[in-house]
């Protein structure tokens, strides 16, 4: 496909994760921090940002499954997962966990459980469209380096 | 002569007594008469001369003689002979002397007898009556003498009292005097130390204001802010009153630019304005040299005061301020008078669609800022203006340069029996008015000195409910161009706005003339039409011009030109010619408003809303902003990213945060701006990497982390430092190259920014915070305090 139309679907799925409220305004603040100077700079936060919510979301399901929940260390967590999504613009996610925290607060399990749930979906959600994201990126990428050489 | 007894009949009279003597013989002691009148008598028988033998009747004689003498009153004479003194003989006269003898006249004879002595004896017969008229004739002058000397005597008292009152005044007058400049030093004394804690207690309310508060207090601390200083400035003012009364205050000399102050003011008092809905305006005309020499503040105090008290007591229409030199004014006074002769009637007409010519339609109360004279002015100063934009107008060859400024209101004027006492201290038009309006009436009066340690006059014309014009006179002098250029120098040169074209719509002349005014300080050509049909048919019809000129084209629509329905009606039609060619582009659309509510009734083809009141740097703004050409003055304003970037540009940052997904961003915004970016991931490594001495300039510390969280770190670094502060102190303190005192700037990047954190970070030692992720303008605020004022050591 030619590098525009790349260009053009990359642009709308983007505007597309806009307007659902999967991403907010911090995003936009990353795509302005990427320039020449730093050109991988989305990605590589995006990829992190992956790698580290997955971490999370993993200790957070063994410490829910366990009989008596730990809060305080599943507060903590959340409130990682809370802070690397709201840093990197993860709307969604981020309103997730904060309702995540109330349900600690108030030492509510099945709530909890409901909200974990809710979390890992729009995560999962967010990571799949980070992928295409990603995906037309390395291509565009491709495409310009092999115009370049 | 009187006629004789009639025993006698004198015969004839022998007038000698020479005569007598050669007729006499051996007599008997004869009384001794000088002169004489010997009457010879006619006995029954012969008539001889000479002498008769017989004695006649001496007595009678005499007695006849006295009566003649006498006049009124009978004479009685006693002759005796007094050789023996203790024993007169009666020669003559009655045997028993009677008479009134208190009142005798004693006189000597002398007979010719040597051995005889001889006197008379002569007295009243009667008690001499009292001679009324010898009594009334004294008293009438003993009175009048009386009466003359009491007049001189009550003169003199009188001048003696007058001058002891005068003196006493004198010395009243001095006391007074005396204390009068004692109550002023007093009042300038007490005033100053007011001020001096006063200042303080600002001071103190700034410092709190720029503290973290919330909306209460902020609140609180606000109001607190604004009546301090409402107190300030009234302290100011009677220290003002002292100096003048001490004779004390001096006008300064500087340059200055004019139209500047006016914006000043107008700033200060646009948003009241606005709230109140009133239509402030400023015009200078062209004539008015750009740049004068006189005192700037006094010159801005007069006009505040002048302009407060309209915005105090007006409550609807406009308050219009005018600055004109003072040769126009004769112009003024001409056109007035002709207006005059053409009979009061002319000044009494209503015209015909119930408006007058005024800024914003209302009756304002002095005829002679009618539309028709300040056209006379404009109209003056049109063929001339090409030629004072450049320099000096060459007609002038005198220093001074006379302003007349007036401020006219439409408010509610003042009440014809308090107009005399307007510009006494201290004196308000009723007891209520401070109540109503606030003030201490203390304002005119100063503003009447300050104008006429100007050299000019202050007046004012007003009449009830209808409105007051204030109108003043300074003279300045001259300024000569400095050589430099003044840093603020016409606007018109510096912005991307000169040259262009604009039309505005506008049914008041008066009002058009001020916009005008304002943008052509921009150096933006304005035409001006009344109602928008008019606007469009000049833009159809000049099609020409617009191809031609290169700069676009801007439609100012004022508020009472606009109707609903009308911004989709222009928004078609402009678009209709734009795709037919007639016009190059759509013009841009611009309303201009007074009121905040005015500016959201507005449709949504307008492209910028403009507040009045008018000031060119707000209306360039606006159009910067409305033009797209923003982002040129953007690198001027301070708060900006470029900003930012000079402020961190190769800083060394350290940043600690246990996610790395926020470091990684974190990083990325402040490289971003130009800063080298270390990173830590807990606070161990952040210790580690702290170690004394290390060459970072400021450190971003994530709160809430495992193990060692932000304040823990942040205490243990604070502990390195002062250690290491204490061992500078105590060891050498003379090498170059140590730093006077370690700490490094530690700012918390927390989630939740509240209250309870912001005083944890503050107690572990923290200098502030930032909100997670980064905010730019926040950023910005806590960079700089840190960063500006740290000295660039090792860069």
């Amino acid at each position: 496909m030619a590098p525009t139309a790349l260009q053009e679907k990359l642009n709308g799925l983007v505007n597309s994760m806009f307007a659902e409220g999967l991403l907010d305004e911090q995003f936009q603040q990353l795509q302005m921090l990427q320039d020449g100077s730093n050109p991988g700079f989305v990605a590589e936060v995006v990829t992190l940002f992956c790698e580290d919510s997955e971490r999370i979301l993993a200790e957070l399901t063994k410490l829910m499954d366990q009989a008596v929940v730990d809060y305080s260390k599943v507060d903590a967590y959340v409130h990682q997962l809370k802070g690397s999504s709201s840093s990197v613009g993860a709307q969604n996610v981020k309103l997730a966990c904060i309702q995540f925290r109330q349900f600690c607060e108030d030492n509510n399990k099945e709530g909890c459980m409901r909200a974990l749930n809710v979390v890992k979906h729009e995560y999962y959600h967010l990571r799949s469209k980070f992928e295409t994201m990603l995906h037309l990126e390395n291509r565009i990428q491709a495409y310009e380096t092999k115009q370049q050489s | 002569m009187r006629e004789p007894s009639k025993a006698l009949e004198p015969l004839s009279v022998v007038s000698e007594w020479s005569e007598w003597e050669d007729h006499k013989s051996n007599q008997s002691d004869l009384l001794n008469y000088s002169n004489l009148v010997l009457v010879q008598f006619r006995t029954g028988q012969t008539t001889q001369f000479g002498y008769l033998g017989g004695a006649f009747d001496v007595e009678s004689l005499v007695e006849n003689l006295l009566r003649q003498l006498a006049g009124n009153q009978d004479i009685m004479v006693n002759v005796y002979d007094v050789t023996n003194i203790s024993e007169p003989l009666i020669m003559y006269g009655p045997q028993n002397p009677d008479g009134f003898m208190p009142l005798s006249h004693v006189s000597m004879l002398d007979f010719g007898d040597p051995f005889r002595k001889h006197q008379m004896v002569c007295r009243y017969s009667q008690k001499p009556p009292i001679p009324l008229s010898a009594i009334t004739t004294p008293s009438g002058v003993f009175v009048i003498c009386m009466l003359a000397g009491y007049i001189l005597y009550a003169a003199w008292t009188r001048y003696d009292n007058v001058r002891e009152d005068c003196r006493k005044m004198e010395e009243l007058k001095v006391q007074a005097e005396a204390a009068d400049v004692a109550k002023s030093q007093f009042l300038a004394t007490v005033s100053h130390e007011i001020r001096t804690p006063m200042n303080g207690v600002l001071g103190m309310l700034d410092m709190l204001l720029d503290t973290d508060l919330n909306l209460t207090q902020k609140d609180y601390a606000q109001t607190a802010q604004i009546c301090g200083k409402a107190l300030i400035a009234l302290i100011n003012e009677v220290l003002d009153r002292a100096k003048i009364e001490a004779g004390k205050l001096e006008i300064e000399a500087v340059p200055f630019e004019l139209r500047s102050i006016l914006d000043d003011v107008l700033s200060l008092f646009s948003s009241k304005s606005r709230e109140k809905g009133i239509e402030l305006a400023v015009f200078v005309s062209h004539k008015v040299p750009e740049i004068v020499t006189g005192d700037p503040g006094r010159f801005r105090q007069i006009i505040t005061n002048l302009v407060g008290n309209s915005v105090k007591f007006t409550e609807h229409g406009h308050i219009f301020v005018q600055v004109h030199l003072i040769e126009n004014s004769n112009k003024v006074m001409d056109a007035k008078v002709d207006t005059d002769l053409n009979g009061c009637l002319s000044d009494m007409m209503v015209p015909s669609d119930g408006t007058f010519n005024t800024l914003s339609g209302l009756e304002a109360a002095d005829r002679r800022n009618s539309w028709e004279n300040f056209k006379l002015l404009l109209s003056d100063e049109m063929p001339q203006s090409d030629k004072c934009k450049s320099g000096m107008p060459c007609s002038k060859d005198s220093s001074n340069v006379t302003l007349m400024v007036s401020v006219e209101d439409t408010g509610i004027g003042i009440p014809l029996q308090a107009q005399d006492r307007v510009f006494t201290p201290f004196m308000q038009a009723d007891s209520s008015t401070s109540r109503n309006y606030g003030g201490t009436g203390i304002g005119l009066s100063i503003s009447k000195c300050l104008v006429e340690l100007m050299g000019g006059q202050i007046n004012f014309i007003s009449r009830p409910n209808v409105g007051s014009t204030f109108t003043f006179t300074a003279v300045f002098q001259r300024c000569k161009k400095i050589a430099g250029g003044d840093p603020k120098r016409t606007l018109s040169e510096s912005l991307p706005t000169k040259g262009m074209k604009a039309l505005l719509v506008d049914a008041r002349p008066v009002r058009s003339a001020v916009t005008r005014y304002h943008l052509q300080r921009l150096g933006i050509t304005v035409e001006v039409a009344s109602t928008i049909k008019m606007t469009l048919n000049a833009l159809s019809e000049q099609n020409g011009c617009l191809r031609s000129g290169k700069h676009p084209y801007i439609l100012l629509i004022e508020k009472d030109s606009w109707t609903p329905g009308m911004d989709v009606y222009l928004h078609d039609q402009l678009l209709e010619w734009k795709q037919c060619g007639q016009i190059p582009e759509v013009p841009k659309v611009i309303l201009l408003v007074t009121s905040e509510s005015d500016k959201a009734k507005v449709g949504s083809f307008v492209d910028t809303v403009i507040m009045k009141p008018l000031r060119a740097s707000t209306v360039a703004a606006c159009l910067q902003h409305a033009l797209g050409m923003g982002k040129q003055g953007r690198k001027e304003m301070p708060n900006g990213p470029a900003f930012l970037h000079s402020l961190l540009a190769g800083k060394n940052i350290l940043v600690v945060d246990d996610n790395k997904v926020n470091l990684r961003v974190a990083a990325g915004a402040l490289k971003k701006y130009g800063a080298k970016v270390e990173c830590a991931e807990s606070g161990k490594d952040a210790l580690s990497l702290l170690q004394l001495p290390h060459k970072f300039d400021a450190c971003f510390m994530d709160v809430q982390m495992p193990e060692m969280d932000g304040f823990e770190a942040t205490r243990q670094i604070r502990l390195m430092e002062s250690k290491a502060n204490e061992q500078n102190k105590c060891g050498e303190a003379d090498e170059g190259s140590e730093r006077a005192e370690w700490h490094l700037p530690i700012l918390a990047m927390t989630a939740d920014v509240i209250q309870a954190t912001y005083e944890e970070c503050m107690k572990c030692g923290m200098d502030d915070y930032v909100s997670k992720p980064f905010e730019e303008q926040q950023l910005y605020q806590a960079v700089a305090r840190f960063l500006l004022s740290k000295p660039n050591s090792d860069l």
